[in-house]
């Protein structure tokens, strides 16, 4: 149980660990879907082509856009995208990344199902059955047939109970031919899939990698400055409702006149801590204020202020160094723009 | 155990997190509830598009329901908008907000049993195997057209007799599934479209009011689950001074029933007999608890904390106000803090 547990906090440790994870477990799930689909193949001409080319192509799609739904990044980098500037600039390199990350992700489901579909060849053979090539495998002399019939004929294949065309190619050699086919091309699938991932990741750091790393830094600190700020509005929404609630317990109390003129010793100081934890935003129009404000003019990317007043050095170009050595803390430290 | 209590204790974490595994939970049961369901096609020309039709959409509305009401966010959402304005007022921007985060999760279960449904295919072969134009498909020649509707009719039943040998029978049962099948796949696929849209294009469209609107609505859902454990808390204590206060009646009554009772035993014995209260045998207790069944004691301890007070409020009402005076001061201090936590 403790391995679970830590597998489970490692993997929700991050946004990108979660999506990990997600991915693996839709990568299973595909495969499982797969088995667990009932196909069948309608063994009629026109009908075949466009069934198998479609349970080969449709599900991934699907999974791959699953991929981008269930990943949160999505609405963060739409977040990010519409954002007015405000005070802090926007990096195009950041969202490329973030978008690229997603990506990546989201077609592994895809790839599975594809490489799963093709290698075990039900689907191929069911769209391409009517191609099959007869004066190579079969009685090509067989001339009685117009192509109409014929295509009838062959459309019949995958199914086994109603196939009457054993006379003009045997049933088990077209099978194993399109089954063959489709077997090689899965592995040359999976083939190029694993050698396009594997290029991708020897070669990335050949190619801008300071650039990169700084995109992979801010894209990091995006999403955990939005799960912070949804924690914060989430912990102040509840110190907002103790204290109204106590207000209005007290409220009441007064109204109905029981002025019990008890004097709570251990509530001042409970009640000023919770007030304090509401950071100075005590009221409705300020919450709604503060909101807008983050999505309008976000903050800028700079500590300065707290920084400087503890001595840490780390910002070499600011000029107000030297000036504030005074203790003039009191005037920007929280929310400002509220 | 220790596995069940880890996810139940991260559901619980967030009540958002507690309405996605309801949601999760109700959509397996209903991959569940139609894998164990027997389907049973009646095969008859009129009963089979309503059986089939049925099936495909009553169980569906019954989870729709189920989600609807085990989501206690939609009971929140319902006082929001039914109460009167009173010192705050009432932002319909939150309601709606609320109102499509609850249709948005309980639609999920029904839309799962749809898609199995149509993947699986048995409903639709059953529902419209009377609908098939029978020129398409070979065996259907020399037969009148009521011959033909029942005929048709008896497709899904594999063991009938009557269509038991008709090669058209897996033909139309073929097609018809393909037919299913293909549109399951893109009921799905217009549906996980239309999600995609809707999350990455949500923030181009006014982000600002909406997460005002979201940060409200989670708080009206946080402050009505904190009300409600205040009251809890309130009855708590109140029951607490309540029952005490009622010991208390008895342990006076029956102090001043026992003349020769020695001072020492009871300022002495203060501190173990504080769970007793006085009531030491067998007789006393009986005396108590049918006391307690045939007359309780008021809802109302505004008398116990104001008998505390050192200045001696006399707004008594009860019998036994008369001994009252006669109680130390120790603790009194104690339930003091006690009822003033609330």
């Amino acid at each position: 149980m403790d391995k679970f547990r830590m597998i489970f906090q490692f993997l929700q440790s991050n946004q990108e660990s979660f999506m990990n994870g997600i991915c693996g477990i839709m990568a299973l799930a595909s495969a499982q879907m797969y088995s667990a689909f009932d196909f069948n193949c309608p063994c009629l001409p026109s009908y075949n082509l466009a069934y198998g080319m479609g349970i080969l192509f449709v599900p991934p799609l699907v999974l791959f856009l699953l991929g981008f739904v269930m990943n949160n990044n999505v609405s963060v980098l739409a977040e990010e995208w519409k954002r007015p500037t405000g005070m802090r600039q926007k990096d195009p390199a950041v969202l490329r990344y973030m978008f690229c990350s997603m990506a990546q992700r989201a077609m592994i489901a895809p790839a599975v199902w594809i490489s799963v579909t093709l290698l075990d060849g039900k689907c191929f053979m069911c769209a391409f059955c009517t191609s099959v090539p007869v004066e190579k495998l079969g009685n090509g002399s067989y001339t009685g047939l117009s192509e109409k019939e014929m295509r009838r004929i062959l459309a019949r294949i995958p199914c086994k109970e109603i196939y009457s065309g054993q006379e003009l190619v045997a049933r088990e050699v077209a099978v194993r031919y399109l089954r063959c086919i489709s077997q090689a091309l899965g592995w040359s699938f999976v083939l190029l899939m694993t050698m396009l991932a594997f290029l991708v990741r020897a070669l990335r750091p050949c190619f801008t990698q300071a650039a990169f790393l700084k995109s992979k830094y801010w894209s990091h600190y995006i999403d955990i400055e939005r799960k912070l700020f949804d924690e914060t509005c989430t912990e102040h929404a509840k110190t907002f409702a103790k204290v109204c609630i106590q207000q209005f317990f007290e409220a009441m109390n007064q109204d109905m006149g029981l002025a019990h003129t008890h004097s709570p010793e251990a509530a001042p100081s409970e009640v000023g801590e919770e007030k304090e934890k509401l950071l100075g935003i005590t009221d409705q129009g300020t919450m709604n204020k503060l909101l807008k404000s983050w999505h309008k003019c976000k903050p800028p990317l700079c500590l300065h202020q707290e920084v400087l007043q503890n001595g840490n050095g780390w910002v070499e170009e600011n000029q107000h160094r030297n000036h504030i050595s005074l203790p003039k803390r009191e005037i920007v430290t929280y929310y400002s723009k509220v | 155990m220790d596995r069940f209590r880890m996810i139940f204790q991260y559901f619980q974490s967030n009540s958002e997190s507690v309405m996605n595994g309801i949601c999760g939970l109700l959509a397996l049961a209903s991959v569940k509830m139609y894998t164990s369901f027997d389907f049973n096609c009646p095969c008859l020309p009129k009963y089979n598009m309503a059986y089939g039709l049925g099936i495909m959409f009553l169980p569906p509305m019954a989870l729709f329901l189920c989600g609807l009401i085990l989501n206690r966010q939609s009971l929140v959402m319902l006082e929001e908008w039914k109460r009167p304005a009173g010192g705050r007022k009432k932002d319909l921007a939150i309601i709606r907000y609320m109102c499509s985060s609850i249709m948005q999760r309980a639609m999920i279960a029904p839309v799962i049993w749809i898609i199995v449904t149509l993947l699986d295919g048995k409903c639709f072969v059953c529902a419209f195997s009377s609908s098939v134009d029978p020129e398409k498909f070979v065996g259907f020649a020399n037969v009148t057209p009521t011959q033909t509707q029942l005929l048709l009719s008896k497709v899904p039943c594999k063991d009938d007799e009557l269509m038991k040998n008709n090669p058209a029978r897996k033909a139309i049962s073929r097609y018809l599934k393909c037919w299913s099948q293909a549109l399951g796949w893109s009921v799905l696929l217009i549906l996980i479209v239309v999600a995609f849209l809707a999350r990455s294009l949500r923030p181009c469209f006014n982000q600002a009011a909406f997460l005002q609107t979201r940060y409200w609505s989670n708080y009206i859902d946080i402050e009505q689950k904190i009300f409600d454990e205040t009251c809890c808390e309130h009855a708590r204590d109140f029951a607490h001074k309540c029952i005490l206060h009622f010991f208390e009646s008895m342990q006076q009554e029956i102090k001043l029933r026992r003349f020769n009772a020695p001072r020492e035993e009871a300022d002495g014995g203060e501190g173990e007999e504080d769970h007793l209260r006085g009531i030491t045998d067998q007789e006393q207790m009986n005396e108590l608890l049918k006391s307690w069944y045939y007359s309780k004691p008021p809802l109302d301890v505004s008398q116990a904390t104001q008998r505390q007070q050192p200045v001696g409020r006399e707004r008594l009402s009860v019998p036994w106000a008369d001994s009252l005076s006669n109680r130390g001061n120790a603790p009194q201090k104690a339930k003091t803090s006690i009822q003033t936590d609330v």
